[in-house]
């Protein structure tokens, strides 16, 4: 668990907010529309175009392309955004997204970065031990498979394309959606097939 | 020394050996409502061009290291906000008080 915000911090902020209320600059109001555009972003839009690439190539190319016209192409803002990149997995290579810096994460499309991927351990340890950060989460990569680590830059943010698993033929795009998590998308577990619906 | 050797700064993280052997700590609460209103925050501000991301970053990146490995991600944040917005005057120090 990340700490609660100490009480000290809370006045602060609360100080400033009024500040800047009082001077005109900001209101309530805007704070709050702010707030609810940003919970709206979730990672099922990037799950959505990870579907998507597996049932239709073009829609494949594009992504690869330029993440941020597909992105676009979901109805999702990029205004001011960053560019999107997409890293596509092969059988001979898996990616990893960190950013080691701060937190930079493709928020219009995954939603807040998770705690874990703004801590300091999975910032120095993703470039240094990437293989065995996601053994101790219980992903082991077949041997012989290359693992390339991104850093995602204030200036470019990225995400993973992974390879469609097999069990999956026939599927809909929900139903791929669906196994597409946030975790998969930075590159730090593979899509999971449930084993009633791969028997 | 080359430039290989020198140290690097406290934000730039990568590989950094004092924590090669902290476990990453799943933790996958969303932020919490003193987070989300300082990231909403940062987001007015920067609409209204009042700060830009970099700005932020140099606001952070500046933060001394004792400070920066004691503060929370977003208390990291609103200490940039906030310096930024004295250093710009667009509030004074006496209005924070």
């Amino acid at each position: 668990m990340s700490p609660p915000a100490r009480r000290d911090s809370l006045e602060k902020l609360e100080k400033l907010i009024a500040a800047l209320k009082a001077k005109g600059i900001i209101t309530e109001e805007e704070l709050a529309e702010r707030q609810a555009q940003t919970d709206r972003a979730s990672p099922e839009t990037g799950a959505r175009m990870v579907a998507r690439a597996w049932l239709d190539p073009e829609w494949r190319a594009l992504l690869l392309r330029d993440g941020t016209a597909a992105a676009e192409a979901m109805g999702v803002s990029m205004a001011g955004a960053p560019p999107l990149g997409v890293l596509e997995d092969t059988p001979q290579r898996h990616h990893l997204i960190v950013c080691t810096l701060c937190s930079c994460y493709p928020r219009a499309v995954l939603g807040y970065p998770p705690h874990w991927y703004k801590s300091f351990a999975y910032r120095s340890r993703a470039v240094r031990d990437p293989r065995g950060v996601l053994a101790e989460w219980g992903t082991v990569l077949p041997e012989g498979m290359e693992i390339r680590v991104v850093d995602s830059t204030a200036d470019y943010r990225w995400m993973v394309l992974p390879m469609r698993p097999p069990g999956t033929e026939g599927w809909s795009e929900d139903q791929l959606a669906a196994i597409v998590t946030r975790d998969v998308l930075v590159g730090v577990a593979l899509p999971q097939v449930p084993a009633a619906a791969a028997a | 020394m080359s430039d290989t050797d020198r140290t690097p700064a406290t934000h730039d993280m990568g590989g950094a050996t004092r924590f090669r052997c902290t476990p990453v700590e799943r933790d996958e609460e969303p932020p919490d409502a003193f987070g989300k209103r300082v990231d909403a925050l940062r987001q007015l501000l920067a609409q209204k061009k009042l700060m830009t991301v970099d700005e932020l970053r140099r606001g952070i990146e500046s933060i001394p290291e004792e400070e920066y490995l004691a503060l929370t991600y977003y208390e990291r944040w609103l200490r940039s906000i906030t310096t930024l917005m004295l250093e710009k005057g667009v509030v004074s120090a006496e209005e924070l008080r």
